[in-house]
């Protein structure tokens, strides 16, 4: 016993403690303001000119926010009427501009009476998101797909939409509505025949001319196969030149034959009709779904063993990225001309939207291959362990982990991109927040309008990012498996 | 020797036949100028239990992962159940997915479920319907005494319980031979009982296995030649009793008084 501490003494508790409340000092919302606020003399001082710099821009904007007018039909007549109410010299906003001329930030110079054929295919983008995005949550879909099928019929009625339309925007929606219930691995289906779909609405015309295109892909499953026969290699081959050759040589032809047989044309709208919100987001959706699918082959493209494909990847990434987007697109506008065939069209919107496309390809590919080398060697090890070829292995180990670990990022390049689709004002598109606003001031009533337009455009452009990112926020959490 | 094995081992079904399963003949490898493994001979029986012992850095990891070619060799022959492994990927896979193997670090797919992991190459290598697939995976999940956790994710589970899921995602493959890379040096001393026993049962039923391993009670008890090697080269071998009371080179004396000397 010569170890134990001569002051250790026999002890038993005989009473329990019943749980006491906190001191007041400790508790709620005391605690709260004494830790987080003023914790110390430097915190106090930051919190007080922190709320005076915040009441100098509330009480600096507020008189103009505050005297706001949404009746008028000129710049002019908001002048007058805020002077007429708050009295001479008052500031105030004229957001009657927006009320005016909202269509053309959303639709561009896109004929009125065929606005709903671009509510309608931005309705059907979440019926070909939901199962994308939500494929966990029936929950979600079911909110997501029943806010798009009201929202979507409301308008197309509102804005005058034609019956047999209004007939197949509601099956398409409730169709999905239902069997996103039950089966929604189906609705990959639409979400497969979407852009398609999407680049016969907005743009009309012969309904072949898409159709055509889809007969592509299906030539290219049976040269396949046929071929698949004879040799694995060749079938590859096969499969992606039959479908060149048709899209190139024979698809346009095959169109124009089936339209003079049975006419299934729509009023086609041209390129410079489009505009605004219309506009960026045609570009940012397409460059979005095109982006991440090439962004991900060139990543694995560059961590590739086979030298002359890392380093066509590597020259294409860094070429890319040294080079100003708006350089990108002039090439796009001016200079594609000179390289193609006399006499071809290459639509204007289809060349930007290329463009943009390889430009957020290029970071995108930065993004993930960060994600890429961020997994342990021994995920790697373990799938060839198992015996799981390269794709499969990318497929069913690496990827799932490496584009969870990179969504920040992912999402980050998503964001930037939409909000560079403004740049496509440079090649004389209307994008919604220069040219659009240099159109509607071009108008005498609304010459010298500078804060409003800016501030509705980038509130609607804010309100799309800032989904976005929740987005990301929602699909971490649900992708979350290391909590215990 | 050691107080981690306990238990009477059961040795009817621990035969050695005279087929070979893996044959390794002059092999060589360098990472860059540095030899690693020096004329490396080999020949594995179907139905041994070879232990590789030897200091860090001595070559042992490198020599198993020669077997499932996670790492190439440079020159000489490895055969593994009559397939020679060349650069030709079809061999190589087809080898993997005859060849099972644990890692010291586990290596579970963290964004699967236990199911998951012993499913996925059964169904994507083997093309196994998913039912029979998640069947036999539950039965292997029995086997490593952790059937209740087959619908929990890797992260959720302790060390000794994931090399356990580890051991059953390899012999859903019904791998002919497993390879252990070090399989308990990354465990706490109370979980390294559970992966061991889980070997001792493979090993009872007559499986072909290569542990790279410190566990000489194990060796001691299971193994039926142990391996010493050092600098890259297999500096002895000999079956156990023989190799742990009575050693000849005098790399392996001192490496066993450094490692039993206490």
């Amino acid at each position: 016993m010569s170890e134990t501490h001569a002051q250790t003494v026999p002890f038993v508790r005989d009473t329990m403690l019943p749980p006491a409340d906190p001191p007041v000092r400790e508790a709620g919302t005391v605690r709260w303001l004494r830790q987080n606020l003023f914790s110390g003399p430097l915190n106090t001082v930051l919190t007080v000119l922190g709320v005076l710099i915040v009441w100098f821009l509330v009480s600096h904007f507020w008189d103009w926010f505050a005297h706001s007018v949404w009746n008028a039909g000129s710049l002019a007549e908001c002048r007058r009427i805020i002077a007429e109410t708050w009295g001479e010299g008052a500031r105030g906003a004229c957001w009657a501009v927006i009320r005016e001329r909202w269509n053309q930030y959303v639709f561009g110079f896109y004929p009125v009476e065929l606005y709903w054929r671009p509510t309608m295919t931005f309705g059907l983008l979440f019926v070909a998101l939901a199962p994308v995005l939500f494929s966990e949550s029936a929950a979600i879909r079911r909110v997501v797909l029943g806010i798009a099928t009201v929202l979507t019929l409301w308008l197309m009625v509102t804005l005058n939409a034609p019956a047999l339309w209004l007939v197949f925007a509601a099956a398409v929606l409730i169709g999905a509505l239902l069997i996103s219930e039950r089966r929604p691995a189906w609705l990959l289906v639409f979400s497969v025949l979407y852009p398609l779909m999407g680049v016969w609405f907005l743009w009309g015309g012969s309904a072949w001319g898409p159709a055509m295109v889809l007969v592509g892909p299906a030539l290219g499953w049976l040269a396949w196969r046929l071929v698949g026969r004879v040799s694995g290699l060749l079938a590859t081959v096969a499969a992606l030149v039959v479908p060149l050759v048709w899209w190139t040589l024979f698809a346009g032809d095959a169109a124009r034959d089936a339209e003079s047989l049975v006419s299934l044309s729509i009023p086609a709208v041209a390129s410079d009709r489009f505009g605004g919100f219309l506009l960026s987001i045609t570009i940012g959706v397409s460059g979005i779904a095109m982006s991440l699918p090439l962004g991900i082959v060139l990543a694995l493209a560059r961590r590739s063993d086979m030298v002359l494909v890392k380093t066509l990847a590597v020259m294409f990434i860094e070429f890319i990225r040294g080079v100003p987007l708006i350089a990108l697109l002039f090439v796009a506008s001016l200079l594609l001309n000179y390289f193609l065939p006399p006499g071809t069209t290459f639509d204007i919107i289809l060349r930007v939207i290329i463009m943009v496309t390889l430009f957020s390809a290029a970071y995108m590919a930065e993004v993930i291959r960060g994600g890429l080398a961020a997994l342990p060697r021994g995920q790697y090890e373990a799938a060839d362990a198992l015996g799981l070829d390269y794709w499969k292995a990318q497929r069913l180990i690496v990827l799932p982990q490496a584009l969870k670990i990179s969504i920040p990022g992912i999402v980050s390049t998503f964001i930037g991109m939409f909000k560079d689709t403004t740049l496509v004002t440079f090649v004389g598109l209307y994008d919604p927040l220069k040219s659009m606003s240099d159109a509607v001031r071009a108008s005498t009533s609304w010459k010298g309008i500078y804060w409003e337009p800016y501030i509705f455009v980038g509130f609607i452009f804010f309100l799309i990012c800032f989904g976005m990112s929740r987005y990301s926020m929602y699909l971490e959490r649900r992708l979350a498996r290391d909590h215990r | 020797m050691s107080e981690d094995i306990t238990r009477k081992i059961d040795r009817s079904h621990m035969q050695v036949s005279d087929e070979v399963a893996i044959d390794i003949r002059n092999m060589n490898k360098w990472y860059g100028n540095f030899h690693v493994l020096r004329d490396i001979d080999l020949t594995v029986h179907k139905g041994e239990r070879i232990v590789i012992a030897g200091p860090s850095g001595s070559g042992k990891s490198t020599l198993i992962r020669c077997i499932n070619r996670l790492e190439e060799h440079q020159s000489g022959h490895i055969v593994v159940d009559g397939i020679e492994l060349t650069n030709d990927i079809k061999n190589i896979d087809k080898v993997r997915s005859e060849v099972g193997m644990v890692f010291q670090h586990f290596n579970l797919f963290p964004h699967l479920t236990v199911l998951e992991n012993c499913t996925l190459a059964p169904i994507w290598v083997r093309k196994v319907p998913r039912k029979q697939a998640e069947a036999t995976a539950m039965k292997y999940l029995e086997k490593v005494k952790i059937p209740d956790q087959a619908h929990k994710y890797p992260g959720q589970l302790s060390g000794g319980q994931q090399q356990r899921v580890a051991i059953a995602r390899s012999l859903c493959m019904q791998p002919k031979i497993m390879l252990f890379d070090e399989p308990t040096s990354a465990l706490d001393p109370e979980m390294i009982k559970e992966v061991l026993d889980t070997m001792i049962q493979l090993a009872e039923e007559g499986m072909t296995m290569i542990c790279v391993t410190h566990e000489m009670g194990f060796a001691q008890a299971v193994a039926n030649r142990v391996i010493f090697m050092d600098q890259g080269q297999i500096v002895e071998q000999n079956e156990p009793r023989e190799f742990f009371n009575n050693p000849r080179s005098e790399r392996t004396k001192l490496f066993l008084s450094q490692i039993l000397g206490h």
